[in-house]
């Protein structure tokens, strides 16, 4: 028996159809005139690279623009991150870091903090497969980076 | 004569192992090779039977793990055709060994204004300690850039080594592309303007005969987990003249030939590099692997990966959306294949592969400017050993196939 007989169905558990979406039709990737906070964040080992502009107003997300390249978990993480983002306080965003961290550890989260997750829920599969979860992160620890500045 | 690869897949346990459900299709032996049971049988044998230190007991079991360490060191020599063992140290891989060169004899060697040559297709190991050293002493660092073809230019060689160069360090075969370069013809550059010449070996020793009287190469490295053996030890061969007339890298026991508390005079060749107790196991199982490799023969080895390697071309054909990157056809080049998928990425492709049981490399093959080189950032790599099968390269194309279908539906 070769490898390749049983098919791709537990990728599904990876590739939710909401990750898929966001791969092939990434949101928010017009760049920003004149961003508050401007951060590039790359894996060197896989050669992901995102790149993150936000308009702040009183605190406030205004304006977000998401673009890069890389693996479908971490182009479409970074999407997700953009769609969450836009019109969320920079307090909520740091919050939805460590929520996007906690999932990927695998930690177990209440109702209340699935629903603040969003979509960005499709990603719980990414902690099934550990080498990939750096990929899911990738957008958000440097959003968190960029925050804390 | 071809390859009895079932007789040889037989030796190799983990051939029997199932990831995901699929039989393991291991397409990874650019970064590691499988090690037949041969080579983990000799490192329980050591463990069990005659533990000891070397060269310092006159008890039995050191006796004979003493034999057996120098026996594999000889083993080595002949492997490669090296005049005597005392040409062979052991290291903990290549990586170690270029550090050593470009410490030891760099060093003492190289100073500003001088130019040390290396080649576009050099893994960061054969790229990294030459930049040190550069930046230690003042000497420039020129790169011998690749063809369009994936090939060495070779006239940019001709004009980059000069009487400028004070040394040359050059991939045999290029760990991403799989072209295999003339070093022999560089080896002559190099010589006809007084300077010397180190060939990396790691991934041509474990594929094909090699030999350092042949390539005229005055110092070579490998590492032996490539080729069947441990990880944790490598190989510097050098040139014995060269080798006597440069200093020790590393300083303590074993290297040393008598010690005041003042001063201390070096042991001869080769432990005169080989500081403290060595990794004795993982040098005897070496020997094991070179006999293994030995009973097949060389020759045979290369022919059998030839033959996959215009088999596993003649199927990427198929697929009008993968790129290689190097080489298309099959003449002087090895069996490691890096492609590119226009729209999926090479680790989406390599999860999927996973899922299948098929494992190969995904990323920037420690060889970060080449790959860039090519527009991308990363790649996946299959690369081939002795058990592999056609069969398996049919695995792979299909799995491939079976990718496509998931991320463009």
């Amino acid at each position: 028996m070769m490898g390749g007989t049983s098919g791709l169905e537990h990728l599904d558990e990876l590739y939710e159809s909401i990750i898929l979406d966001h791969y092939h039709n990434p949101r928010n990737t017009d760049p920003l005139e004149s961003p508050d906070i401007d951060v590039e964040a790359h894996n060197p080992f896989c050669g992901d690279e995102i790149h993150i502009q936000l308009d702040i107003e009183n605190g406030k997300v205004s304006g977000v623009s998401v673009s890069g390249q890389g693996c479908a978990i971490s182009q479409s993480s970074a999407s997700l991150l953009a769609e969450m983002l836009d019109g969320t306080e920079a307090t909520e965003a740091l919050e939805l870091v460590s929520l996007v961290r906690r999932m990927m550890r695998g930690d177990e989260l209440s109702e209340e903090e699935q629903d603040q997750l969003g979509d960005t829920i499709a990603l719980e599969g990414v902690k099934r497969f550990p080498v990939r979860i750096k990929c899911a992160l990738l957008s958000w620890t440097a959003l968190e980076d960029a925050l804390n500045g | 004569m071809t390859l009895d690869v079932e007789k040889i897949r037989a030796d190799f346990p983990i051939l029997e192992r199932q990831v995901g459900g699929n039989q393991l299709v291991y397409l990874d032996n650019a970064a590691t090779s499988q090690k037949p049971r041969q080579v983990i049988d000799a490192l329980t044998d050591y463990y069990t039977r005659y533990n000891a230190n070397v060269h310092r007991g006159v008890h039995t079991l050191s006796v004979e793990a003493t034999e057996a360490f120098e026996s594999a060191r000889a083993k080595v020599a002949r492997f490669i055709g090296a005049e005597a063992p005392e040409s062979v140290i052991w290291t903990r891989n290549i990586s170690e060994a270029l550090n050593l060169m470009a410490y030891s004899w760099g060093d003492a060697n190289v100073s500003a204004g001088d130019e040390i040559v290396v080649t576009a297709m050099e893994h960061h190991s054969g790229i990294v300690p030459w930049q040190q050293l550069a930046a230690r002493t003042g000497a420039e660092l020129k790169i011998i850039p690749r063809t369009e073809d994936g090939r060495l230019d070779m006239a940019a060689a001709e004009r980059l080594i000069t009487g400028k160069t004070k040394f040359v360090s050059a991939v045999h075969m290029s760990s991403v592309l799989g072209t295999i370069n003339d070093v022999k013809k560089l080896a002559d550059m190099a010589h006809a303007n007084g300077a010397l010449i180190f060939v990396d070996a790691a991934q041509s020793a474990p594929h094909m005969p090699v030999n350092v009287v042949d390539l005229d190469c005055d110092f070579l490295g490998f590492s032996a987990h490539k080729m069947l053996g441990p990880t944790g030890i490598g190989v510097l061969y050098g040139r014995l003249d060269l080798l006597e007339a440069m200093q020790p890298w590393m300083f303590g026991g074993d290297m040393i030939l008598t010690v005041s508390y003042e001063d201390a005079t070096w042991n001869d060749l080769p432990y005169k590099f080989e500081a403290g107790t060595p990794n004795i196991a993982d040098a005897i199982a070496t020997g094991a692997a070179i006999d293994y490799l030995d009973s097949i023969g060389m020759e045979d080895v290369a022919q059998h990966e030839d033959r996959l390697t215009s088999y596993a071309l003649s199927r990427f054909k198929e697929l009008d959306r993968v790129k290689i990157l190097g080489p298309v056809d099959s003449a002087q080049r090895g069996g490691i294949i890096s492609f590119n998928h226009k729209s999926i990425h090479p680790h989406d492709i390599g999860t999927a592969l996973d899922q299948m049981g098929i494992a190969i490399r995904t990323g920037h093959h420690c060889a970060m400017p080449l790959v860039r080189s090519y527009d991308v950032v990363a790649a996946a790599r299959a690369s081939f050993y002795i058990y592999n099968t056609e069969q398996e390269i049919d695995a792979l194309i299909e799995g491939l196939k079976k990718s496509e279908e998931y991320f463009l539906k």
